[in-house]
């Protein structure tokens, strides 16, 4: 994977003859035992672990959900409840995929928010930052099919007013919808269909995460200082030392979403999908689910159908294209403190339009989207490519990763030598 | 020497022929393969089957209105009294967004007949039953995302485009409608 020269010794006559042959021992030993990794990497670099484990988990709860439920309109409902009800470990199986997806959001999120404070995005990482976007909207669209097969109102809801969106593109925009529909509406064909790629999708995104890893190893982990890796020293092997670090974080992360699969199982869903899907009566307020709602209340604070639709996706396309609106060559944000300020403040707005897309599109919190939807383009096509150009540090940056960990003794490893012995 | 030097010239453009014939080939016959596998996803014939419905309209007073499922979306039929008509008939069609007269949405003006989906993102707007919110134009309200429309269902204000979509329909008599 890596530009690295491998030192895995085979041990034992037959690894060593199923190394000439099939070298996926040496793979292991040298991405994953010792692959140097920066060793001043914080607790915000976990998360990488943490959404392998969400992987996990959902792929399984998955495979085994998909034993018992039925994809049909007159029985997706009731085969959930069976699950519920009469299954052995059914609501088990169940409050860990539903509640699963809410954390592989949240692990999601702030793998994001890392990548933009820190600047990993920027080179040689757009690649790696690219595959990320791909990944995170096949995540999307996982989560969204998935929130449909329930057939409860929100599912139907949901679907119908998501698949509607491309009504909106001009000339094809109804055949679009007809397509994705099999019907001419929200209906059976629908479910059906969601269900097939709802399976699909996963395969997907394990293959885009076995991307992404490969993008990361090919030019290894950005860190905290941003600085690039310049001597051995820099480095740790990634196990035990980061191995360690990740599952610690992993066991935090498992411990509060065990406390809301067994005691809060229902809190990030909704209501009114308790009630069986009807296509003739629509839930008086529509919300999606909580990871969706900023571009939710994106779409909604655009009084035109076609312009609401388009600012929705633009608002995910201008992450996309990060790395090229932001030429700064200073990577992290710790050297940057304009920059830092107005991230804090785009992070602000990210969660107040969560907060305003879960609210009925009404009176002061329709204007109050409109201004922190302004806000989302402003900061990522006028103020970082503004400050990419504008700003310089104003704090010396250490010369290396090993300088900013260990200060004066990083600079002179000979004195420190002597010098650390009477510590 | 020369025999080679001609076999090559020769060989070569025989070749760029066969590969640029080949892969002319292959593409066609892959694209020609492609369309069943995305029509299959189209509106299959049980979906087309349900294409037409026929509806009694005879308990229907004036002033009420029903709601009748076709194609799988809901399909409004009011009964509309004089005040209505006439509320929908005086406005003027230079203030719309999606200008047409109540005359042209309407065969029978006492019978407003659209299928019941929002043009904005497709819910079902409010306005069919006795107590519910009409919007400002006192005819149907979309509670997504806040669509108002008026006695003859045009859009009037909010972010829906256009008009209730009237379906092809038919009086077989004067208590039968057929939609479809």
């Amino acid at each position: 994977m890596g530009h690295h020269e491998s030192n895995y010794e085979p041990k034992w006559g037959i690894a060593k003859w199923f190394d000439e042959r099939l070298p996926v021992a040496r793979m292991v030993s040298d991405q994953f035992i010792v692959f140097p990794t920066p060793r001043n990497l914080n607790y915000w670099w976990t998360m990488g672990m943490v959404l392998f484990f969400f992987l996990i988990i959902q792929l399984i709860t998955g495979i085994i959900l998909a034993m018992h439920y039925i994809p049909h309109a007159d029985m997706a409902f009731n085969s959930v409840e069976h699950i519920m009800r009469d299954v052995n470990w059914g609501w088990l199986m169940r409050n860990m995929h539903s509640n699963g997806a809410s954390f592989f959001f949240i692990a999601v999120y702030i793998h994001i928010l890392r990548g933009m404070y820190y600047g990993s995005y920027k080179a040689p990482r757009e690649v790696l930052w690219l595959v990320g976007i791909v990944i995170y909207i096949l995540m999307m669209a996982a989560a969204f099919m998935g929130y449909v097969l329930p057939w409860g109102q929100m599912s139907f809801w949901g679907a119908t007013v998501i698949t509607n969106l491309f009504s909106a593109i001009p000339l094809v925009g109804d055949s679009i919808t007809q397509f994705l529909w099999g019907a001419y509406a929200v209906s059976q064909p629908t479910l059906n269909r969601f269900f097939s790629l709802h399976y699909l999708v996963p395969m997907l995104l394990v293959a885009f995460v076995f991307i992404h890893v490969w993008a990361l190893h090919v030019v290894g982990s950005n860190n905290p200082e941003g600085l690039s890796v310049k001597s051995s020293d820099d480095t740790l092997p990634f196990h035990p030392y980061f191995t360690m670090k990740d599952m610690y974080m992993s066991v935090v992360f498992l411990t509060v979403y065990a406390f809301f699969v067994f005691y809060m199982s229902n809190y990030m869903g909704h209501p009114d999908n308790f009630i069986r899907a009807n296509p003739l009566v629509t839930p008086a307020h529509i919300v999606p689910e909580w990871y969706f709602l900023p571009f939710y209340a994106v779409l909604r604070a655009i009084p035109d159908k076609l312009g609401g639709v388009v600012a929705m996706f633009g608002a995910i396309m201008v992450v996309a294209v990060l790395p090229w609106l932001d030429r700064n060559p200073i990577r992290s944000l710790r050297y940057r403190p304009k920059a830092r300020f107005f991230f804090i403040v785009f992070v602000v707005v990210a969660m107040l339009l969560g907060f305003l897309g879960a609210k009925p599109a009404e009176g002061w919190y329709v204007t109050a989207s409109r201004i922190l939807t302004a806000y989302w383009f402003i900061y990522f096509l006028v103020i970082v490519p503004l400050l990419s150009k504008m700003e310089t540090t104003n704090r010396r940056m250490p010369g290396s990763i090993t300088d900013a960990v260990l200060g004066d003794h990083g600079k002179l490893p000979k004195d420190a030598q002597t010098a650390s012995s009477g510590q | 020497m020369t025999a080679t030097m001609d076999e090559q010239q020769e060989g070569t453009s025989r070749r760029n022929f066969l590969y640029i014939g080949t892969g002319a080939f292959a593409s066609v016959g892959v694209a020609s393969v492609i369309w069943p596998f995305v029509d299959q996803m189209n509106p299959d014939a049980s979906q087309k089957a349900l294409a037409s419905i026929e509806v009694d309209i005879a308990p229907v007073a004036v002033g009420q209105a029903i709601t009748v499922l076709w194609r799988g979306k809901p399909v409004f039929l009011r009964h509309r009294g004089a005040a209505e008509i006439e509320e929908a008939g005086k406005v003027d069609i230079g203030d719309l967004k999606d200008p047409q007269t109540d005359a042209e949405r309407t065969k029978k003006p006492a019978w407003l007949i659209m299928v019941g989906i929002c043009t904005h993102l497709g819910c079902v707007p409010n306005g069919q039953k006795s107590g519910d919110v009409k919007g400002d134009y006192n005819g149907w309200f979309c509670p997504c995302h806040g669509s108002h429309y008026d006695t003859s269902g045009r859009i009037r204000k909010g972010p829906a485009p256009l008009n209730l979509e009237v379906p092809e329909y038919s009086f077989l008599s004067d208590t039968k409608v057929k939609i479809g």
